[in-house]
């Protein structure tokens, strides 16, 4: 909470100082063949040597530490991916731990240069607070985790229930309309900490707990006998989650829009970390222009031309990263598949 | 006891000074003056300042979102209240929570704190132990731990359906404290018990005590008692020795001498500290956010993530807290000035 009080007197004062400096230094990084737009979130990145990301408390598949304090997780993945693309180096992140309660804040106070924390995109967070979400890395949907004794299949059975939430997250809200246009009634109980509000949930306070469902299988893993609990098949919203920057730096969110466009294109492409190298040697134009041996989209934005390559290498392609973090949760990759197979990824392409 | 308290006017300045900058008082009114001033341009600058730079950067600003429907629920409270409500409406069902617990929170604390100051001097050993081992207990302890201590208890009850019953009516489980209600008809007689029942996953009828509420109620008010009773300890052995034993020799009894002599003397050392005990349990009782209470902090911090107006959701809570505070501060000098007055010139 204290935090969250600072970080609204961060933003006043962040608001105050940082204005002015930051249209000065636009004409500082005009060079001949680039754009004219500033690109101050760019600038200072470089000069800081590192990315600051925001990420969440510890959510399993997205953002959490291992046993030696190493990030991992797909939102991770974006976080390294734009290192790699700006600095040449996938390890040059500072990771913020961010509640769901504090995320907006830290990233309008300029606490960090990037929220990448399974983030729901909505019409609100993304008109009217100063906010771009550039891309979208995970479809998700809000859902339920209910104890089998319980005898509930669907949300329907749910009426009268007492149910488990965060405080401002997307589910606060999708969860009243559902209830509210179905004719049912529930009782919230709302704990912000992850944590805290699971160990209710487990204790027996709440019938249900309500979250994306990704959130859901890694609660589910973490109960003292996961098998006493199950994921209702029901989904009651949708979810698209994506990195989120400040709407005041266009450059930036082409960066951060293209390093997650280039893991999902990697993939498409059939490239992946332990084949990047011979990519240079191969005749598929795509291919060719990915890796920067042609067309020089490196320089259109800002970047050197291996900027894409440097990602695959050092992060992989989206398939691996899934591989890495989302398979061994059990959590299917659904509709987050490519729309080649049959899924809803469909980006644009380097080109 | 009043100076010139007859009429007697005090002798009046017949010559008239001259404003001059030697003068130490005209000094000191202009440097204040200069203060102020100075205090005002830097707080207009720094709003004006922050202000430009919110809609440089695109984020809304304003009070517009207070009447825009909330769309999310609250748990049963004192207001009704719906996803469709106003944010409006939402902060006062959190601000009628926050002042429920907090008045409540008081008066058992009050209770308590002059039970447990009371009985930290008693000559009974067994008594005095037990009162200080509690003080040293709580006062040493962070409330936040007290708190979840407290809610990790009220969720060891047993589940609705082994509900504990020990009156006709009344369960106790670990969604809460179920009791009957009245409800008023128009046929005789008038009012009748609606009883809770188990339906589905819970009890439904009546009313009820959440668990959350229970816990925060108990780890406010046990907490806060552990310095009211101190303060009460310290309020007694101010007044001398010798009016307690006047008072004894009157022939009181002991509880009378309390009552009659020793604490109506030990309240003008009592109210001022207990003054910002009460206010410390009503800022305390933010903590609810922890335990899942939706008070107005946690109702404030929704409201802030579901709107992202932090400036604004902010400073309205600061001033609601803010306005709290004085008021009751200024309701406890009231009361401290009366005390006063009764025990006389001391």
């Amino acid at each position: 909470m204290t935090r969250l009080w600072i970080l609204s007197f961060a933003i006043a004062a962040a608001a105050c100082s940082a204005g002015e400096p930051r249209d000065q230094s636009a004409p500082r990084i005009r060079t001949a063949g680039q754009p004219s737009t500033a690109t101050p979130t760019l600038d200072s990145v470089r000069a800081r040597g590192f990315v600051r990301c925001g990420v969440s408390t510890g959510i399993a598949g997205f953002s959490t530490q291992d046993t030696q304090g190493q990030w991992q997780g797909i939102d991770v993945d974006v976080c390294r991916a734009i290192a790699a693309a700006v600095l040449g180096d996938a390890g040059k992140v500072r990771y913020t731990p961010l509640t769901a309660a504090q995320r907006f804040t830290a990233l309008q106070s300029g606490e960090i240069d990037v929220l990448s924390r399974n983030t729901t995109v909505t019409f609100q967070r993304d008109v009217q607070l100063g906010i771009e979400f550039p891309a979208i890395n995970w479809y998700d949907g809000t859902g339920f985790i209910v104890r089998k004794a319980s005898k509930v299949q669907s949300v329907k059975d749910l009426n009268g229930a007492t149910i488990c939430m965060q405080p401002g997250t997307t589910t606060e809200t999708d969860v009243a309309d559902y209830f509210r246009k179905q004719h049912l009634t529930f009782m919230p109980v709302v704990i912000e900490r992850l944590e805290e509000v699971t160990n209710a949930y487990f204790a027996g306070r709440c019938d249900a707990f309500s979250q994306d469902r990704s959130t859901l299988a890694s609660v589910r893993a973490r109960a003292p006998n996961p098998t006493d609990h199950m994921v209702l098949s029901d989904v009651i919203s949708k979810a698209p989650f994506g990195p989120g920057v400040m709407s005041n730096d266009p450059r930036w969110i082409e960066i951060v829009r293209w390093s997650v466009y280039a893991l999902i294109d990697a993939e498409e492409l059939g490239l992946s970390s332990k084949t990047i190298d011979r990519a240079f040697e191969s005749d598929d134009p795509d291919v060719r222009r990915f890796v920067g041996k042609t067309d020089g989209f490196g320089a259109m934005l800002g970047l050197d031309p291996q900027w894409a390559f440097r990602i695959v290498k050092q992060v992989g392609s989206y398939a691996e990263s899934l591989e890495r973090n989302i398979a061994p949760l059990g959590i299917d990759r659904g509709i987050n598949r490519l729309w080649k197979d049959g899924g809803v990824l469909y980006v644009p392409a380097l080109r | 006891m009043i100076p010139y308290a007859h009429g007697t006017a005090p002798p009046m300045r017949t010559t008239p000074r001259r404003v001059s900058w030697t003068d130490p008082r005209v000094r000191a009114i202009a440097w204040q003056l200069a203060v102020v001033a100075a205090l005002i341009a830097v707080i207009a600058t720094v709003a004006l300042q922050t202000a430009i730079n919110l809609r440089a950067r695109g984020i809304a600003s304003g009070f517009d979102f207070l009447t825009r429907p909330a769309g999310f629920e609250i748990a049963r409270g004192l207001l009704p209240f719906s996803s469709r409500d106003s944010y409006t409406r939402a902060l006062l069902v959190g601000l009628l929570n926050t002042v429920r617990v907090s008045l409540l929170g008081i008066a058992i604390a009050t209770s308590l704190g002059l039970l447990i100051g009371v009985a930290r001097l008693s000559g009974i050993w067994i008594v005095s132990t037990v009162a200080r081992v509690y003080v040293e207990v709580t006062r040493n302890t962070p409330l936040l731990l007290q708190l979840l201590f407290w809610y990790t208890v009220t969720q060891a009850l047993p589940a609705p359906s082994d509900a504990l019953n020990p009156l006709p009516g009344v369960y106790l489980c670990f969604r809460g404290l179920f009791l009957p209600a009245p409800i008023w008809h128009d046929g005789f007689p008038w009012i009748d018990l609606e009883q809770p029942t188990l339906v589905g996953f819970g009890f439904q009828g009546g009313t009820s005590v959440s668990p959350e509420f229970a816990a925060l109620l108990v780890g406010l008010s046990t907490y806060t008692a552990a310095f009211i009773g101190e303060t009460v300890r310290a309020g007694i052995l101010a007044v001398g020795r010798g009016q307690a034993e006047a008072a004894a020799a009157l022939g009181l009894s002991r509880l009378h001498a309390l009552r009659f002599v020793v604490l109506p003397q030990a309240l003008r050392v009592i109210v001022p500290p207990t003054t910002s005990q009460y206010l410390n349990l009503f800022k305390n009782s933010s903590l609810a956010v922890a335990i899942g209470f939706p008070d107005l902090m946690s109702i404030t911090n929704t409201t802030l993530n579901q709107t992202g107006q932090a400036i604004e959701a902010i400073a309205l809570a600061m001033i609601v807290y803010l306005g709290i505070s004085l008021s009751l501060s200024a309701g406890m000098n009231l009361y401290n000035r009366a005390t006063l007055r009764r025990g006389g010139t001391a």
